[in-house]
């Protein structure tokens, strides 16, 4: 029945088509960031320049070019900060997750439900008693500020990662370990926490994605300093041109570079962390 | 973040106290603690002060009073603002129904069989990951008058089909719907895919043996069985439709005239740009209770099935 038949075969045709359709906006992505800005003006944005130039990557990276600067600080803040956020993730949220899923106390269950419901609760409504309160404790403009604030609002998303792959992982380790005279603590970093190595894949990846393209917080909390992300310098870059869309989409192309590289790198785990949540 | 909603919730109806033989010591409860405070603060804090400040004209410095309701009054008696609250709902019932529709053709197409599904697959998820704003840009040079799109219906013969795009109110909403959905097909296909996998292929031949069709198989046998991922994957696209913004802060600013805003843009505007805190304290709060009612009527639709 599922033989691959003349149906199949148009079926392929059809979705292959269809597929096409859905990437073509790369393809005038890419197209437009090798035209000259003459070429972007005289020829049809359907056509691929004939002489493809790299002119406006190189105009916007050479150091004497204004937009270098805020590129290259725009690449480092986001880099910190979403490392930052993954490390605070993982030394906050593994430890936590731990305890929960091995604790038989009552309490335990309790305070897991706080982080439970606090994925279900809309983050929109924090967002501005959060910016009072960093504005008042001077954390605006800074990566660090918004490294605490990814953190906390990630945590939850962290901890229920962790200790869902922690009821699945079996306790004999750890026994064995302790048997053998390990402490607690030795027990975790040594056995536990190399073991949850993919849940910290799958958290890294969330996370790292959510807080890489974020843009409303980054916004809000960085806008005008020197530590912008890439989404607000891009923002920011993009407002000061009007309708240069060559040098638009070359920088549009180089935010992108990195977390794609990334993807088809590991494009198999970005896939699973999507649909993981699936399994439970 | 909101890919484990569905989980906690169905969890949050079903845990019951863990019954284990014996235990060593496991970690000390300790551990826990800044993890909780963090999020204590970050989360429930933060959400209670902005609830809280929802009904007082707090500017974001010095002295505020409290105002009861006349801020949600402004809201609801203000023809712009409903207008940023009805399309928040189009977008976001748009949203959910076309990323549905077409993740899930493609799923289906690209479940087994063709030989093209891997690559497809890798590349039809691809705009996922990318930044919303940066994908706005491209849209929006797609849709420039002289942009690809008009140009394509030139190609075509179709000139009287061209439009300004992104400069007439319905028009410019329908722009927004459509990056919003692009960018989103590749992630519903992924969750129906993980659904499709789990789906015997014995079950669908015994029924093809018997006479159903390939419309009937789908509606009896692959439909029921797919039932939890319509249930998340169409919780994730309205909870993220109601959220939307970047698209729109890209795309068209709001405009014209405010056609695009919707709650999150005016939540931004009023809070970060006016520094009327308390007025978009109480757009969040509305935009908030959206989203928990909407999760909970979901969670409520779907909860025999979870």
């Amino acid at each position: 029945m599922f033989r691959y038949s003349k149906k199949t075969l148009v079926l392929e045709i059809f979705t292959i088509i269809g597929a096409l359709i859905m990437l073509a906006p790369f393809y005038f992505l890419i197209s437009t960031s090798l035209k000259t800005s003459d070429q972007v003006l005289t020829t049809s944005s359907l056509s691929f320049p004939t002489s493809p130039t790299f002119d406006n990557f190189v105009t916007l990276l050479s150091p004497s070019s204004g937009a270098s600067s805020s590129i290259f600080t725009g690449l480092a803040s986001s880099i910190a900060i979403t490392v930052g956020t993954i490390v605070g993730l993982v030394v906050l949220g593994a430890p936590a997750a731990y305890v929960f899923a091995r604790s038989t106390s009552r309490w335990s269950n309790k305070v897991f439900y706080i982080f439970l419901i606090a994925i279900l609760l809309p983050t929109q409504l924090g967002i501005v008693p959060l910016y009072a309160g960093a504005r008042t404790l001077g954390l605006t403009g800074s990566p660090w500020g918004l490294i605490v604030i990814y953190t906390g609002t990630l945590l939850p998303l962290s901890v229920f990662l962790y200790s869902g792959f922690l009821r699945r992982l079996p306790r004999d380790y750890e026994e064995a370990a302790t048997v053998d005279g390990a402490g607690r603590g030795a027990v975790f970093v040594r056995i536990v926490f190399p073991l949850m190595g993919p849940a910290t894949g799958t958290v890294a990846i969330l996370a790292g994605l959510i807080v890489w393209n974020d843009f409303f917080t980054a916004l809000v909390f960085l806008n005008g300093s020197d530590y912008q992300t890439l989404p607000v310098v891009m923002y920011n870059y993009v407002g000061s041109l009007v309708s240069q869309w060559n040098l638009i989409f070359a920088v549009v192309i180089i935010s992108m570079i990195p977390i794609l590289a990334f993807y088809f790198f590991a494009q198999k785990r970005f896939i699973q962390g999507y649909a993981g949540g699936l399994k439970g | 973040m909101a890919i484990v909603q569905e989980q906690a919730a169905a969890e949050l109806g079903s845990r019951h106290g863990p019954s284990r033989p014996f235990t060593l010591g496991y970690g000390r409860w300790w551990w826990a603690l800044p993890a909780v405070a963090l999020v204590v603060f970050m989360v429930y804090v933060t959400t209670a002060a902005g609830a809280f400040y929802a009904f007082t004209d707090w500017t974001g410095i010095g002295s505020w009073n409290f105002v009861g309701l006349n801020n949600f009054k402004k809201i609801f008696q203000n023809p712009e603002m409903i207008r940023s609250l009805v399309n928040t709902l189009v977008l976001a019932f748009g949203f959910l129904l076309f990323t549905n529709i077409f993740g899930l053709l493609f799923a289906l197409a690209l479940n087994r069989g063709l030989k093209s599904r891997y690559v497809l697959r890798m590349l039809l998820f691809m705009p996922v990951v990318i930044a919303p704003i940066a994908v706005s840009y491209v849209w929006k040079f797609i849709f420039a008058y002289k942009g690809p799109l008009n140009q394509t219906l030139a190609a075509l013969g179709l000139e009287s089909w061209q439009r300004d795009w992104l400069a007439e109110p319905k028009l410019a909403l329908l722009t927004v719907l459509i990056v919003m959905v692009w960018q989103n097909i590749g992630f519903v296909m992924v969750i129906y895919l993980a659904g499709l996998a789990t789906v015997p292929v014995d079950l669908e031949e015994a029924a093809a043996l018997d006479g159903a069709g390939t419309f009937d198989r789908f509606r009896r046998i692959t439909i029921p069985m797919i039932q939890p991922s319509i249930a998340i994957a169409t919780t994730l696209m309205l909870i993220q439709g109601l959220r939307i913004f970047d698209q729109v802060l890209a795309l068209t600013g709001g405009g014209p005239a405010g056609a695009t805003e919707t709650l999150a843009t005016q939540v931004y505007k009023h809070s970060f740009v006016f520094g009327n805190f308390g007025f978009g304290a109480s757009l969040a709060l509305v935009l908030s209770l959206l989203i928990l009612v909407f999760t909970l009527i979901q969670q409520w639709a779907t909860r025999d099935r979870l």
